[in-house]
């Protein structure tokens, strides 16, 4: 008889219900700090008169409405998207290690902007059209990297997907790196975006942002039973009535419109949705109903942690919140990769 | 489906579940050529045969799991290609070998995913989904694991798990890949009674692919055995079990006896240097 | 009982001929043509630039007429980097994919380029240090990387395999945001020559620089040259190795260490550059077919890459200005993608 597994044990439903209830106030906290915090620190209690009764000769409030505000709440769109497309892509190929960061989907977005901006010549008027290159661009590279790492083949091994997109990130970056070194014209807008920071105009991108990111959580919301089912494997989820193609066009999608515009937004940033996801299943268990929501959560606490940091590390100038999260990032990754068995989806 | 499927009045032979002409590939490799099998309905069938035979293959194509290069499976005299995804589902259930499940997962939560075809987006989980899981709980005898998780159970446990998963989904046809392969002799019989009873007791009709003769013989109505991809007997296992059909099946020289507690046939086998 | 035979009388061994085996006369074609090739890219390569030379010209030049300073102190540096480096690279992967039994296993993937690549970065942004500083930096952060992947990626039930890629990419990517990080915290010239530099690049490559890459090879070439016999050993196993009477971590260490050394070294010189530790050895191992990692072989063909991509990326045309560790990484990227296509490898 098989001996019965000692493994660590999941928080009880009680001590779950604390752990969420916890990560909202993380998440407040987190909140006004990144309206508070800055090369300006500005205290919560103006926070507050600037929301509610603004000033408009007021320097202070000026900066809270203006700049805290809406870089806190792109902030917020970002870190939704990549938890949420960092979830559904390690439901998907069943990796643990699988984000689109690491996958070079957002390095994919990246391509395809400057693309964009080559061939038709200018990005500083291409508006919208931004969204729809990035899109492109990692439509194409989620497509290259399912294919190429094999996770589409059964019984594959999970290292081949991550190398495959750590292949497939560095060609994407180098082939970004060569258009923006050839065409200065491209790299002048580039220098606000491609950075991964929040440190650009923050304002006139959080409508655009918003729409797309709301579709894509809402696709995501909806896949959850079919990932639910999809994980026991792929012959159960076929059995029990996942219609294959539409899962994976259904998450694609998803996917897609997650990275595409969190990445048209702030530019690539790496890890958080291969941190969002694992914590967040480490608290409330392999549901993806519980899961995705509070790996959304997390990943938003874990990019405003990030920028609140790189406001503060560097005084007076700024660190790109896409740094300080491949510095968080790498070690968790590492720490995930170190474990006796690297974890089954 | 609220209900369990009602237990036929009559002993019926008549097949739900056919094949016709079946071909099944996997990339250039033919597994199976031009088969025909009809699964007696309400009844327990036993898929016996050696190793790479094409037992599983054929499993996975009557579940629609796997696509048959050429010829149809029907159910219930509609072709499974022309059924929507989920209403297979909810008709042919199938528990592969070796199942994986996520980490951490506790056995109600798996157990719940198998009401998957029965639910909606805008019907996620009603008071049937809720009757089903439990009364599948209760039939496969795990009703007080629900809150365990699977990792902690030992390997019958999580097999009686995993055979209650397969039962949500609430399936007239149940098919089993190699159910009581990894388990050992005791939890082995566990398996083999359950589904006797979900046979006899809720009507289900069972096809499990077995490796062992002598359970097949005795668990079973009705025996295919398959050789190189072809059926080369099927019938009751008094009719099919004989030692010259074992010997050109398996390469063993054997007798076959009957059992002493249940009078089905047992395969004995010759051996040279045994004592 | 059965009945013993008589055993059969012994016949003399037939007479065979020596003959060279295919395999070892396929790897010394390989050798040949790639000096050829070598030698000819050579060439092109001293012609080839922000205008070009006909072939006449460069001999006129290399002897002190027209255009002499151009190649002397811009395109002769150049080339000759292009090979030592590309040598130091294709060595360097050879060996660690060697000891690593992966073919994965190139101080590219695994991060001791970037760290190589941090300790330089930290000595000229903020040390403000001289080329010799920064070459020793490059050559201790690669060790401390190596060292400290090695450690996280050590299973205590025999060889890392997978894992050790994992740890390394892990660190990788942190060490490039380490560089990032030291970027930010610097300013003015000092910062803008770091920017530059971590993009690896041969264009107005110095004298100073390939002396360093040259000092890197002399160095550590010798090394694995003695130490390749026991390489080759060690890829049938360390039960069969070690019973054989190979000193197993002896040579681990040491040839590791000549291994980060070539990496370290090419990465002061030139800045980092990936996927040519990666790929040189991957494809003289298919165009030669030998049956164990060919070290010179490797050498050779990752000086060939490189001089091959540098040539290409000095001909592209004028306005795309592309430095080589990005060809090497679209190039490179794209190679390691194919060879993961290619089912049989998992």
């Amino acid at each position: 008889m098989t001996p019965p597994t000692t493994r660590p044990r999941r928080p009880g439903p009680v001590g779950r219900r604390w752990a969420v209830v916890g990560v909202v106030a993380l998440l407040l906290v987190l909140l006004v700090a990144s309206v508070a915090v800055g090369s300006r620190s500005i205290d919560p209690a103006t926070v507050w008169d600037a929301l509610t009764a603004p000033d408009p000769a007021d320097d202070e409030h000026t900066t809270v409405r203006l700049l805290r505000i809406p870089r806190t709440a792109l902030i917020v769109l970002v870190g939704s998207a990549l938890g949420a497309a960092g979830t559904v892509m390690q439901a998907m190929t069943r990796n643990p290690l699988a984000e689109p960061g690491l996958l070079g989907v957002n390095a994919g977005a990246a391509a395809g902007v400057v693309t964009g901006g080559v061939v038709t010549g200018s990005l500083a008027t291409a508006g919208l059209w931004v969204y729809v290159y990035a899109m492109v661009g990692a439509a194409c590279a989620a497509t290259a990297v399912y294919a190429l790492g094999g996770a589409l083949s059964k019984g594959s091994n999970p290292v081949r997907l991550v190398l495959a997109g750590v292949a497939l990130a560095a060609v994407l970056s180098a082939y970004t790196s060569a258009v923006l070194v050839s065409f200065p014209e491209v790299f002048d807008w580039f220098r606000f975006w491609d950075t991964g920071s929040f440190q650009g105009p923050a304002a006139d991108v959080l409508g655009p942002t918003a729409v797309l990111v709301g579709a894509g959580l809402l696709v995501s919301l909806a896949l959850t039973r079919s990932l639910n089912a999809l994980a026991l494997g792929p012959e159960l989820g076929r059995s029990l009535g996942v219609h294959p193609r539409r899962a994976w066009l259904g998450s694609g999608a998803a996917v897609v419109l997650l990275a595409g515009s969190a990445t048209a937004a702030a530019g690539p940033i790496a890890f958080v949705g291969l941190v969002a996801p694992l914590v967040a299943r480490a608290i409330v268990g392999p549901d993806y109903r519980r899961l995705l929501p509070l790996a959304v959560l997390l990943a938003v606490c874990v990019l405003l942690a990030s920028d609140v940091v790189g406001r503060l590390l560097v005084l007076p100038s700024e660190l790109e919140a896409s740094i300080v999260c491949a510095l968080l990032g790498a070690p968790f990754f590492i720490s995930v990769v170190r474990r006796r068995r690297v974890p089954r989806l | 489906m609220t209900t369990l499927p009602e237990i036929p009045d009559t002993a019926t032979t008549a097949a739900r579940l056919t094949g016709a002409d079946l071909t099944l590939r996997y990339g250039d490799r033919t597994v199976v050529a031009d088969l025909d099998v009809a699964i007696p309905d309400g009844r327990v069938t036993a898929i016996v045969g050696p190793n790479a035979c094409g037992k599983s293959t054929l499993l996975r194509a009557l579940s629609r799991v796997l696509t048959p290069t050429s010829g149809v499976v029907r159910l219930d005299g509609t072709a499974l290609g022309d059924l929507g995804t989920k209403e297979v589902a909810r008709r042919i259930a199938l528990l592969p070998q070796a199942p994986e499940a996520p980490d951490g997962i506790t056995v109600a939560d798996l157990v719940g995913r198998g009401r998957f075809p029965h639910q909606t987006f805008f019907r996620q989980w009603s008071d049937d989904d809720e009757a089903a899981v439990q009364r599948a709980l209760a039939a496969a005898g795990v009703e007080d694991l629900a809150e365990r998780q699977l990792d902690e159970l030992s390997g019958g446990q999580r097999q009686r798990v995993w055979i209650a998963t397969v039962l949500a989904q609430d399936t007239p046809v149940l098919l089993l890949d190699e159910p009581t392969t990894f388990l050992d002799i005791g939890h082995q019989f566990e398996v083999l009674e359950l589904c006797r009873e979900l046979n006899e007791d809720h009507g289900v009709t069972v096809v499990a692919v077995l490796h062992d003769l002598q359970q097949a013989a005795r668990y079973a109505d009705h025996l295919v055995v398959m050789a190189d991809g072809e059926i080369v007997a099927e019938g009751p296992p008094a009719d099919v079990i004989d030692a010259p059909l074992v010997e050109r099946v398996f390469g063993l020289p054997c007798r076959v006896v009957p059992d002493p507690v249940a009078g089905t046939p047992m395969v004995v086998a010759l051996g040279r240097r045994s004592r | 009982m059965r009945p013993v035979t008589a055993a059969p009388a012994p016949t003399r061994p037939a007479r065979t001929r020596t003959r060279l085996p295919r395999l070892h006369r396929r790897s010394l074609v390989t050798g040949a043509v790639g000096t050829v090739l070598l030698v000819g890219l050579f060439l092109l390569g001293l012609m080839t630039g922000s205008t070009t030379l006909g072939a006449g010209e460069v001999v006129t030049a290399l002897g002190g007429g027209d255009g002499s300073a151009i190649l002397w102190k811009v395109r002769l540096p150049r080339t000759v980097a292009a090979v030592v480096i590309g040598a130091s690279l294709g060595l360097s992967g050879a060996v660690f994919q060697s000891i690593s039994r992966n073919p994965l296993g190139s101080p590219d993937l695994i991060g001791f380029i970037t760290g190589a690549a941090t300790g330089a970065v930290i000595a000229i942004a903020v040390l403000g240090a001289q080329p010799w500083a920064v070459s020793l930096a490059a050559v201790v952060g690669g060790l401390v990387t190596a060292v400290v992947v090695l450690l996280l990626a050590h299973r205590r039930d025999g060889a890392p395999g997978y894992r050790l890629i994992l740890v390394g990419i892990g660190a990788g990517a942190f060490l490039q945001a380490v560089n990032q990080l030291v970027l930010t915290r610097t300013d003015g010239q000092m910062a803008i020559a770091a920017q530059v530099w971590l993009v690896g690049s041969l264009t107005a490559i110095s004298w100073t620089d390939t002396l360093v890459a040259v000092v890197g090879l002399a160095a550590a070439a010798p090394v694995v040259a003695l130490l390749a016999r026991h390489l080759v050993v060690m890829e049938l196993g360390d039960d069969f190795a070690g019973q054989v009477g190979v000193r197993l971590q002896g040579v681990r260490i040491g040839a590791m260490m000549a291994a980060t050394g070539l990496a370290a070294a090419a990465t002061a010189a030139a800045g980092p550059i990936s996927f040519v530790a990666l790929a040189a050895p991957h494809l003289v191992r298919q165009i030669a077919r030998t049956p164990a990692t060919p070290f010179a072989l490797a050498a050779l063909s990752g000086a060939v890459l490189l001089l091959a991509a540098d040539i290409v990326s000095q001909s592209l045309p004028a306005g795309i200005r592309v430095p080589v560790a990005l060809m090497t990484g679209v190039l490179g990227g794209l190679y390691l993608l194919w060879l993961l296509t290619r089912s049989r490898w998992r």
